[in-house]
């Protein structure tokens, strides 16, 4: 059982919560242009971690907002609740953020490129 | 005339000697059953294998015995970070059934279902595998609707499955409750007959000791840290015991499998997930059917030592921890209770959890990888144990040939770039 606080509730069970998934994957802007290749390591890929990750919660049972989390997969321990439109701000949390292969990923790279123009 | 003698369940086995019989045992009886020969070995690591596969689970052991009995490679090594079967395969809730709706999903499922009805004789091994059936409830208007355009899918497979109304459950499962006015009430059911269940630590002892009979070696306690790929082709793995060297690597870990292919440089869509199950204490027999319902998501059976053996669903997040959340298993006593109100006093001895692959359409990989000699079988999800004898035979095929037969085929990595998805969460009879 994880027990969960959230942002505006305080502390309560995972039941209370839905799982959505790893956080800060950016849906690439002009999808059209991405080969099949690239279009499945957006959609299909996943991170899947052992040890830390980043994801992302939705209070559904309580105030119903989104947000994100750092937990560790191995022990469950959760070691970061922040805002689901920030970054982590926990060292370990902004190393993992910054290490993660998405960060370097076809969709993110093609991303960034179509922000700059 | 003579009749010819058939050797079922020889073909693992050097001698007559180490067969398992009726007379064996009367024979190791004068000895006190102090001579039993042992199983399997446990020898250390070779320098260089022909084969090695990674993972001792059923998956993997059945794929090093196919290697060795079906295709001749008897140089294999299967490697494994702790004990024979003490991952999924010593965890699952031991159902097979093979009542999938997609062409490719009853290909691959009665393919082994198939080799389940003889493996006991193959493996001169008793997997107490009993065709008890298997029911699936509906409880809505609709499911019933769904279920019977399913069965009829199903049957064009040729694969057996019966729709049942409410009372010909109650007349098989007399404890079931068929009270319209329950939350959700019994409105019909549909049964595979040739379904059931078998023993899950027999199934992995069984290939482990006809596999070790053909030559492989079985290596306990040893994990794998690293593969060594020169020019995109893998030829051997790091492992806590020392390198060792390989032509082919097959990998068979389950929800270690995106861990794995991290140490081979690529990713796969799968998210590894807790699966949960509990046992009772055991109490005498009352239920020999096998009970599934998709819609309050509960799955039971009674085992032979009278145990009830429940299941639950997977939870909702990633975690390798080999534990659930409790409200999975509340939910599911739950709606056990209600269908069956015998249940309600009895005590639950045991609950444990299994990290279970995850693919995006609930089907399998069963696939090349973009490093050249190394295979990967995963992705099985909550329903790979079913599954134990046609992936290992399969997965055999894949390494041997260095190309997917037809059952295997569909099963490939390349389907989430293709599309070509084979999308079993509804299909399957049971949610994922």
């Amino acid at each position: 059982m994880l027990y969960i606080k959230c942002p505006w509730c305080g502390y309560r069970d995972d039941a209370e919560f839905h799982y959505g998934g790893e956080a800060h994957i950016k849906r690439p802007f002009d999808a059209d242009s991405l080969s099949d290749e690239e279009f499945s390591e957006y959609l299909f890929q996943k991170s899947n971690t052992k040890g830390l990750t980043l994801e992302r919660w939705v209070h559904t049972s309580g105030c119903r907002k989104w947000f994100n989390v750092l937990r560790n997969t191995v022990t469950n321990e959760i070691i970061e609740v922040y805002p689901s439109n920030q970054l982590p701000h926990s060292k370990a949390g902004k190393e993992y953020y910054k290490s993660n292969w998405r960060r370097q990923s076809a969709t993110e790279r093609f991303t960034i490129l179509q922000a700059e123009k | 005339m003579k009749k010819p003698r058939i050797n079922y369940g020889m073909q693992g086995l050097r001698s007559e000697k180490e067969k398992y019989s009726i007379f064996s045992l009367a024979r190791n009886a004068f000895t006190h059953h102090e001579n039993w020969a042992q199983a399997w070995k446990s020898p250390e690591p070779k320098t260089e294998y022909d084969i090695i596969i990674i993972g001792g689970g059923g998956h993997g052991l059945a794929t090093a015995y196919y290697l060795a009995s079906q295709h001749g490679i008897k140089n294999v090594a299967v490697i494994d970070k702790g004990w024979l079967g003490g991952g999924n395969t010593g965890r699952n809730t031991t159902i097979i059934r093979s009542n999938y709706m997609w062409d490719e999903s009853a290909g691959i499922y009665e393919h082994s279902l198939k080799l389940w009805e003889n493996l006991s004789q193959e493996l001169n091994f008793n997997t107490m595998f009993s065709q008890r059936g298997v029911l699936t409830l509906a409880h809505t208007e609709h499911e019933l609707k769904e279920m019977n355009r399913r069965v009829e899918a199903i049957r064009l497979n040729g694969i057996d499955s019966d729709v049942l109304n409410p009372a010909q459950i109650k007349k098989l499962v007399p404890i079931i409750d068929i009270n319209p006015n329950l939350r959700y009430p019994v409105m019909g059911g549909f049964i595979q007959r040739r379904g059931g269940t078998a023993r899950h630590d027999a199934v992995a002892w069984g290939y482990a000791r006809a596999a070790d009979s053909l030559g492989v070696d079985i290596i306990q306690n040893c994990e794998v840290t690293g593969f060594n790929i020169e020019k995109g082709k893998v030829t051997g793995v790091e492992t806590t015991k020392g390198s060792i060297k390989a032509g082919k690597v097959g990998c068979v870990v389950a929800g270690h499998a995106g861990v794995l292919a991290g140490l081979a440089g690529f990713r796969l869509p799968i998210d590894s997930r807790p699966l949960q199950a509990l046992v009772s204490e055991p109490i005498k027999p009352i239920l020999d059917t096998v009970i599934m319902s998709n819609s309050v998501h509960m799955y039971v059976s009674q085992s032979d030592k009278g145990e009830m053996v429940f299941g639950a669903g997977a939870d909702s997040y990633n975690s390798y921890a080999q534990k659930g959340s409790l409200n999975i298993i509340e939910g599911m006593l739950a709606a056990a209770v209600e269908l069956f109100p015998i249940f309600s006093r009895l005590r639950m001895l045991r609950s444990w959890g299994g990290i279970v692959d995850t693919c995006p359409d609930a089907s399998p990989i069963i696939s090349k990888t973009p490093v050249d000699n190394l295979y990967f079988n995963c992705g099985w999800g909550t329903g790979g144990f079913k599954a134990t004898p046609g992936s290992g035979h399969v997965f055999a095929d894949l390494i041997a040939r260095d190309e997917p037969n037809s059952i295997a085929a569909p099963f490939t990595l390349n389907r989430f770039v293709s599309g070509y998805l084979i999308d079993e969460h509804g299909a399957a009879g049971v949610a994922h």
